[in-house]
Formats: structure tokens, C-alpha cells, sequence
């Protein structure tokens, strides 16, 4: 099949209106050859994670888009960067590496994108219609986008997603075009406990099963029952995107293309039905944590995705005034800070020896002090999954009460 | 031993060592930038190296910066010499696709079933154009 494109977009891969225009249209079409796409497409918007510092290389894409007079065409949201440009937490980056971090973050203010500096753009109030076409990038962004929101995005990588925001283009393909949106097999969870299944810890372990079982398909939870509300969702497709490609789930009855089965399996039989077990769930659970002992932690992080005000809200009811005894670090958005500010609230955490984190968070940057063989304790399925490798820390998962008696304590708490 | 794949990506005729990878990886967070080390605790190969090598991947998972992070090894030299991918993923590939616009020499990638993959561990293999060779 071969790759069809307008007046215009060759215009632009010509150079006609600039290089750094026609670099972003390259590489879109580049990408578009790969993947078999008949034709590009408009986007409406994009939510950019290239600004996140992993070495030079980024920094310097970014500089040549900036000095071949690149912009945005489109609303372009900032995922998180190496830096707390808010200066509430102070990151260990030093010398060259916290030099390229502020330069590349730089360039992308300068391509055009917003400040926003948050994994979770969809609460701070980049929130496409349902069935639009955007081009968006973070793996739990693209999961939420899809899933909870019914708007229509790949799970573009870094370099692609701020080339369609400058280009305003993305290839026809995957999740842009309904018949690649059906559920091919169910995740049945009707068998499960209730009152698991209304804890909070219920939304990560199982978006981790699912991520895991799911590859590359795409798959629809049955039998949840009553909504479970935004938090949970964005902490099911967080956890279900580290463990697997998923880039969009249905849940019956709750999310937007998933009204009935009937529906989102367009009548047919699905290829597999997977009917979670308890046993599923407690194996699930207790692939989140690595740590081999269970009595010491030496951190707690929660925030992966960011905290939204209400999960902010609960943080501070369960610490009802205590303080902390190991360093807390609890990562959100500039969005929620603004919220947290206005009350006080940020100022009462601090005291209470809590670290807000905000435009970054502890797991993509050093904030938490270097520590081989420390055990971090966190509610997050994503933290889970990626503390090990980027940080050093073992994991110990339980849910934000556990995380707090346990932090309050100085030892491990479970079933607060 | 030789099979022929198709070109993903087009790079210069390499070899090197075959590592096979035995599971899926997310290149964000499962392999370091700085040195090409598997760094994912939860990988059966976790510690090996994949700079220079002709790297089998059965498939990618995770994270939208893999791309981010092979054109990093690109930079700094320590990207596998070839890589052999199941299918497309276009997010890790974009790497490549990237490194070239900004003129960094980048290995090939081909793709090839992974069912052909385990008669190439243990050897050294060379990938030339579309082929796969064990030398």
C-alpha cells in the first residue's frame, strides 16, 4: 500500500514553509510508511512526552525543530520533565545533565506547547471529544484519551508526537479507525469479591493482570458493576500500559464505546473470555511488589499518574494531622498545586514532612535519595512496575492507606 | 544458516554476538541509555548488554519513550548493531527513524518471525541488507 498525500503536506515536506516544519513532516511520513498507512490525517491536539531529559540526543531534536522555526499547529499539552520547575523538590540533576534537561524543556515551550508538565493532561483540563482524532504520547495519557475520553490516539512515542502537533497530521492508522476499536476478548471480573473490587488497590492490581494478559489486544472488563469513578480508571490504565501495549480497554457499562458487550464485540463471539479469579488477583498483587523483605521501608512515592485534588483530599484525611517518619514524596501536576496552594493545604503537607512534587515525578528523574537495596513503598501499579529499574528501590505495593500507616510508622503496614 | 526478513529500517551491513531476548521489553525503564544494560529487574535477562549486538526481539511493551531511549544509544554508541523485530513497532523504531534526521549512522532493522529466532542464539550473525546470516 502506498502512502497518498496532499498538495499541502508535500508543500510542507518541501520545505515550503520552513525546515523545521518539513523535519516534523518527514518524520511523520516516515512513520506513516512503516506502518502501512494509506494517508495522513488531521489531529485535533497532541499531549507531548518527548520533553522528558534521557540524554542529549532529545534536547538536541528539540534545538533543530526550534532553530528550523517549528510551531505547533495544534493545542499541544506537556507531559512531565526532568526538572521541578515549580522548585517545591529539589532534583539531584546537576552540572550538564540538569543544563540539557532546562534546555529541552525550553525548546519544546519554544516549539509552542503548553507548560502543563503532568502525565495526567486529561484532569487538568485537555480533554478531547469523544471520536476526535489527536495524536498523544505517555502511555497511561494515551490509555485514558482512548478509554475513559472515546478520543482517538496511537500510542505515539516520543519525536512523533511533537511532529504531529507541528505538523497537525498523523498516520491513518490503528486506533484512528473504528473496526481497530473493537474488544476482541473479555476480562470477566464478575466473580471477584465486592469489597475487593470497591478497595482502591482493586484498580491497579487488575489493570496490571489485564495489561498483562491483554499483549496487544484489545479487551473489555466485564462485570464491575457500579462506576468506579475517574481515579480508578486512570489508575487501571496506568498500571494495565506498564505491564503491556494496551492503548485502549472497555469496561462494560462505563466507558463511552462499551455501552453493552454487544456493542463493543459488534455481535461477535469474542476470541477469549477470561474469568478472574481470587487466585489471579492475590498472584497479581503480589507481582507489584519486589521487595524480598517485608519489615523496612525507606520511602514511600505515590502519584504515578499524578495526584488528582481528590486524591490529594484522601492523602490528607488519612494522615488526620500526623507526621510522616520516612520521606513521602507524593507527585502531581502544576494544575493540582495551584488547587493545593489555595488553601494552604501544600504548606500543611510539608509540615506534616511530606514532599509535593510537582512538573516531574520521583521514578523519571533522581528526587529520592540513592539508595541500592532501599524499599520504596508506593500505591501505584506504574511505580511498581518501573521503580526497580530507574531507581534502584525495591517495591513494597500497598494501597495509599497502607502507604500512609506504614510512613507514619517507619514500618511496613498492611490492611489499615 | 540464513533467512531473509524485511528492511524496517535502513541501516549499514553489521554484525555482532545474537541476543535473543526471551521475553518482551520496554526499552524506557527496562534498558539503561547510558550503557545499553537490560536494567529490568523483572526481565530473565536483566544485566546483559545489548550494545553490539544483533538484537532478537520477540516484542516490545510498555513505555512511550522506547524510541527516546534507543536514539540516545544511537548517540552514545551503545545501540545493538542490527536489531530483528517480530513486527513493526513504530514507536521504538522511531528512534532510528529520528537518529537519521539528525545525521547519527544507525543500525538496520529487519524484521523476521520470531519463530526463527532461537537458531541464531549462541552465534554470531551478520545482517546484510535483507538477510540474516549465522557466520
Amino acid at each position: 500500500m502506498s502512502l497518498e498525500l496532499s498538495a499541502q503536506e508535500r508543500s510542507t515536506l518541501a520545505g515550503d514553509t520552513g525546515a523545521g516544519a518539513a523535519m516534523a513532516m518527514r518524520i511523520v511520513v516516515e512513520s506513516a510508511r512503516l506502518l502501512g498507512a494509506p494517508r495522513l490525517i488531521p489531529v485535533q491536539s497532541a499531549h507531548i512526552d518527548g520533553a522528558l531529559y534521557h540524554g542529549d540526543s532529545g534536547t538536541l531534536f528539540a534545538e533543530k525543530l526550534v532553530e528550523g522555526g517549528a510551531k505547533t499547529a495544534v493545542r499541544a499539552t506537556l507531559n512531565v520533565g526532568a526538572l521541578d520547575l515549580t522548585g517545591c523538590a529539589r532534583v539531584r540533576l546537576v552540572g550538564h545533565e540538569r543544563e540539557m534537561a532546562q534546555r529541552m524543556m525550553h525548546a519544546y515551550l519554544d516549539l509552542g506547547c503548553e507548560p502543563s508538565w503532568t502525565c495526567a493532561p486529561y484532569q487538568s483540563g485537555h480533554r478531547p471529544a469523544l471520536g476526535s482524532d489527536v495524536a498523544w504520547g505517555e502511555s497511561n495519557a494515551v490509555v485514558f484519551c482512548n478509554s475513559v475520553l472515546g478520543a482517538r490516539t496511537n500510542r505515539y512515542g516520543d519525536f512523533l508526537d511533537i511532529a504531529c502537533a507541528i505538523s497537525g497530521r498523523a498516520p491513518d492508522y490503528g486506533l484512528h479507525r473504528s473496526e481497530n476499536r473493537l474488544a476482541r476478548f473479555v476480562f470477566d471480573v464478575s466473580g471477584l469479591d465486592r469489597a475487593f473490587l470497591e478497595s482502591e488497590i482493586a484498580w491497579p492490581v487488575l489493570g496490571s493482570l489485564f495489561g498483562r494478559l491483554a499483549g496487544t489486544e484489545i479487551g473489555v472488563v466485564a462485570g464491575i458493576g457500579k462506576h468506579p469513578g475517574e481515579d480508578a480508571l486512570k489508575a487501571f490504565g496506568a498500571a494495565a500500559a506498564s505491564s503491556g501495549s494496551v492503548g485502549l480497554f472497555h469496561m462494560e457499562g462505563i466507558t463511552p464505546e462499551a455501552p453493552d458487550l454487544a456493542r463493543v464485540l459488534r455481535g461477535a463471539e469474542p476470541a477469549e473470555r477470561i474469568v478472574v479469579t481470587g487466585q489471579m488477583v492475590r498472584d497479581a498483587q503480589a507481582r507489584l511488589s519486589t521487595a524480598e523483605r517485608t519489615d523496612r521501608i525507606d520511602a514511600v512515592a505515590i502519584g504515578s499518574p499524578h495526584l488528582s485534588v481528590e486524591e490529594f483530599a484522601r492523602l490528607r484525611k488519612l494522615l488526620a494531622g500526623r507526621r510522616v517518619a520516612v520521606p513521602f514524596y507524593a507527585c502531581t501536576g502544576r494544575h493540582v498545586l495551584s488547587e493545593l496552594d489555595r488553601d494552604g493545604g501544600r504548606v500543611t503537607l510539608e509540615a506534616q514532612g511530606i514532599t509535593v512534587v510537582a512538573d516531574t515525578c520521583v521514578v523519571v528523574t533522581p528526587i529520592m535519595a540513592d539508595m541500592p537495596g532501599g524499599v520504596l513503598m508506593t500505591n501505584s501499579g506504574k511505580f511498581a512496575h518501573y521503580a526497580p529499574g530507574n531507581t534502584g528501590y525495591a517495591v513494597l505495593y500497598g494501597s495509599m492507606a497502607d502507604c500512609v500507616e506504614s510512613a507514619v510508622s517507619g514500618r511496613p503496614r498492611f490492611g489499615a | 544458516m540464513m533467512h531473509s526478513g524485511k528492511i524496517l529500517v535502513e541501516g549499514a551491513d553489521a554484525s555482532g554476538p545474537a541476543l535473543v531476548l526471551s521475553q518482551p521489553i520496554s526499552f524506557w525503564g527496562g534498558v539503561d541509555p547510558k550503557s545499553g544494560r537490560i536494567a529490568d529487574v523483572r526481565h530473565p535477562q536483566c544485566g546483559v548488554n545489548i550494545a553490539g549486538t544483533v538484537l532478537f526481539l520477540p516484542g516490545t511493551i510498555g513505555s512511550s519513550s522506547a524510541s527516546a531511549v534507543l536514539m540516545e544509544l544511537v548517540r552514545n554508541g551503545h545501540a545493538p548493531a542490527a536489531m530483528v523485530l517480530h513486527e513493526p513497532d513504530a514507536i521504538l523504531l522511531l528512534g532510528l527513524i529520528v537518529a537519521q534526521e539528525m545525521d547519527w549512522q544507525t543500525p538496520p532493522a529487519i524484521q523476521l518471525d520470531r519463530g526463527l529466532y532461537g537458531a541464531f542464539e549462541g552465534h554470531s550473525v551478520r545482517v546484510k541488507k535483507s538477510e540474516i546470516s549465522a557466520i
